[in-house]
């Protein structure tokens, strides 16, 4: 069996937050990791592969210091690694992503396909059903367990309070959740290893059936008008009342900011 | 030259990191509380090639460089010296000896599942009456037949009951040496279970408390002729090599002390207020704090020379004495720093620097105390 992981290098949340002037994410000046969801996903892959024995194949888009997740994936137990960089492909939203990740998985063998549900820099959990869209296969998202039964996959689909057990075909893509497991310790030896391995890198010109087009900030349809850092909140204001002085004093503030 | 770590090395520092602050530091202050061995720890640090960074992979190990594993006892350390010790005794006193003087065949038996973390190692040298006088010996060893018998009893063993495998050091005879008769010392491989190898007392430490200190009984405790480690009468070198590389591991262990102690103290001078404003605003913390972080980061260029030396160097006694000195004298002062900033709370048990500066204080004298290592240093600069 062979396994694509796709893994994304967010901004580790520990560190501070910055911007282009054109609002997108100043990627090379943040503190990363590996975005949780993908993390879960490539840990799946792992157990398959332990499990059942599989190939897997990390692939990240992003700046050529993306590189360093693929290591750590395969330090992780990851077979493979592939980044996928190009200055024409920066400042992608959603659709362009989606686009770049499908032309470059298009290159690969693959019975599975998993990535993470969303990153916690843009939360919005689009790019794996959209590569799924793009290469034509199906997708089950919020996967909190996977089996593998001949040629299919046995997927328990997270709700709220239910959960749905679906059953696909491979090839498939599955996106996965943090809560689907605790991921495993890179090992030292594992680290070293991974640092000697080749990393196999593809530009716009290894991208396989994708137009301009849809590439990059210019192939986004999202346009940021405006980002920013969240404010810090000031300390707030403490008064001791008596109730019926409290709930006055609070509508009184309310009616001032008019919020009632 | 170029001070900066390798990327595999920054990785490596991370997962050690990542590990001691979600597994090791929640449990420290029970540890060391409650002075048990942590035995679940051991066995995720197993699982993870902990227990084998330097060892080739060909015998069951990392097959990293000995600065990882310095690194590796550094930031457990960081978290709890007990857990630091654990893996450094395990690692240069027991792995590393078998590694460096074992035959193929012990290697096979012995070293593989050590540095797997399968099974545990420990070292017997230390005597009553033999401690930095390390030829004060009276264990001995006496071959009968295809067995070696041993009788004595070691002392303040690190991994004491909890090790299954042992280094054990035992006179096997007298040589002449400079018209003199002096004992001839020789090094064993003895399995816990073996008859004749008993456990005395569990030592009542000062820190740290949940590393298991035993005695070491031989009676009549016979050993196969094969488990002779490296060459009869070669036993003093060996134990002497071996507290070379030992000592980067007890270096590293009191670096890391030393940083955590820091660490957390900045954290407290930064909320803790007095006389109206954080105690991190007084300049007297603020010279404490520059003065300790400087000290730490000299120890730390020292350990990292030492971890260097030994993969680059055959000796590297100088180095290693060097480290352990400083970083231990470091780990003391820093340490006691950091509970007098933390005023009457650094004196609370509910607080860590409580414990790192208990914990810090064994660094100055196992493995060699402070004035072996002057003594190692000096012995070099007027040779």
């Amino acid at each position: 069996m062979k396994i694509v992981v796709c893994v994304k290098q967010v901004p580790d949340t520990k560190g501070g937050v910055k911007f282009n002037p054109d609002g997108t994410l100043d990627r090379g000046a943040m503190l990363t990791i590996m975005n949780p969801d993908d993390k879960a996903g490539l840990e799946a892959a792992l157990r398959l592969k332990d499990q059942y024995g599989a190939e897997v194949t990390v692939v990240t888009m992003g700046l050529p210091k993306a590189e360093e997740v693929l290591r750590e994936a395969m330090a992780m137990g990851a077979d493979k690694g592939v980044l996928v960089t190009d200055r024409v492909l920066g400042g992608a939203d959603t659709w362009a992503t989606s686009t770049t990740l499908a032309g470059a998985i298009r290159n690969l063998d693959y019975d599975l396909i998993i990535t993470g549900r969303q990153a916690i820099d843009g939360d919005t959990a689009q790019v794996g059903p959209q590569i799924s869209e793009h290469l034509n296969i199906p997708v089950i998202s919020y996967a909190q367990d996977i089996k593998i039964e001949g040629d299919s996959v046995i997927v328990e689909r997270q709700y709220e309070d239910r959960y749905h057990v679906v059953k696909a075909k491979m090839p498939c893509l599955i996106t996965a959740l943090s809560e689907l497991n605790e991921p495993r310790y890179m090992t030292p030896g594992g680290i070293f290893d991974a640092y000697k391995a080749d990393i196999t890198v593809w530009g716009r010109a290894d991208l396989k059936d994708v137009d301009d087009a849809n590439l990059g900030l210019k192939g986004s349809p999202t346009k940021i008008a405006k980002a920013s850092d969240k404010v810090r909140k000031g300390a707030g204001e403490k008064v001791t009342l008596d109730p019926d002085e409290a709930v006055s004093y609070i509508v009184d503030k309310l009616k001032v900011k008019h919020v009632i | 030259m170029d001070f900066t770590l390798s990327k595999e090395h920054e990785m490596a520092r991370s997962l050690f990191k990542e590990f001691a602050e979600k597994e090791v530091k929640p449990l420290a202050q029970e540890v060391d509380e409650t002075e048990t061995f942590p035995r679940a720890t051991v066995e995720k640090m197993a699982k993870l090639g902990f227990l084998g960074i330097p060892v080739p992979k060909e015998y069951g190990g990392q097959g990293c460089d000995p600065l990882t594993y310095a690194m590796c006892v550094e930031e457990l350390s960081k978290v709890c010296g007990t857990t630091g010790v654990i893996v450094s005794a395990h690692t240069s006193l027991c792995c590393d000896p078998i590694l460096t003087y074992g035959t193929e065949e012990q290697k096979q038996k012995y070293l593989i599942p050590l540095a797997k973390g399968e099974k545990l190692g420990a070292f017997g040298l230390t005597e009553p009456g033999a401690g930095t006088d390390a030829q004060g010996q009276q264990t001995k060893a006496v071959l009968d037949g295809d067995e070696w018998v041993l009788n004595g009893s070691k002392c303040f063993i690190t991994n004491g009951k909890e090790a299954d495998v042992y280094v054990i050091f035992a006179i096997t005879g007298t040589v002449e040496k400079r018209g003199r008769m002096t004992k001839e010392i020789s090094a064993f491989i003895v399995e816990k279970g073996t008859p004749g190898f008993t456990f005395g007392t569990k030592e009542k430490k000062m820190g740290i408390r949940g590393s298991s200190t035993y005695e070491l009984i031989f009676t009549d405790c016979r050993i196969p002729k094969e488990n002779l480690l490296g060459q009869k009468g070669k036993g003093f070198n060996i134990a002497m090599h071996t507290l070379d590389g030992g000592r980067i591991g007890i270096a590293s262990q009191a670096l890391g002390l030393a940083e955590g102690a820091l660490e957390t103290t900045i954290e407290y001078v930064k909320e803790r207020k007095q006389f109206g404003r954080a105690i991190g605003a007084f300049q007297n913390t603020q010279f404490q704090l520059a003065d300790m972080a400087t000290k730490v980061e000299a120890a730390q260029l020292l350990v990292y020379k030492a971890a260097m030396a030994k993969a680059t160097q055959k000796v590297y006694s100088v180095e290693a004495a060097k480290a352990k000195l400083y970083a231990a004298e470091v780990a003391m002062e820093v340490t006691t720093k950091a509970v007098q900033l933390h005023g009457g709370y650094g004196y609370i048990r509910e607080y860590e620097v409580e414990r790192m500066m208990r914990d810090a204080k064994i660094t100055e004298i196992y493995e060699g105390t402070s004035e072996v290592q002057r003594m190692v240093i000096s012995g070099a600069l007027l040779k």
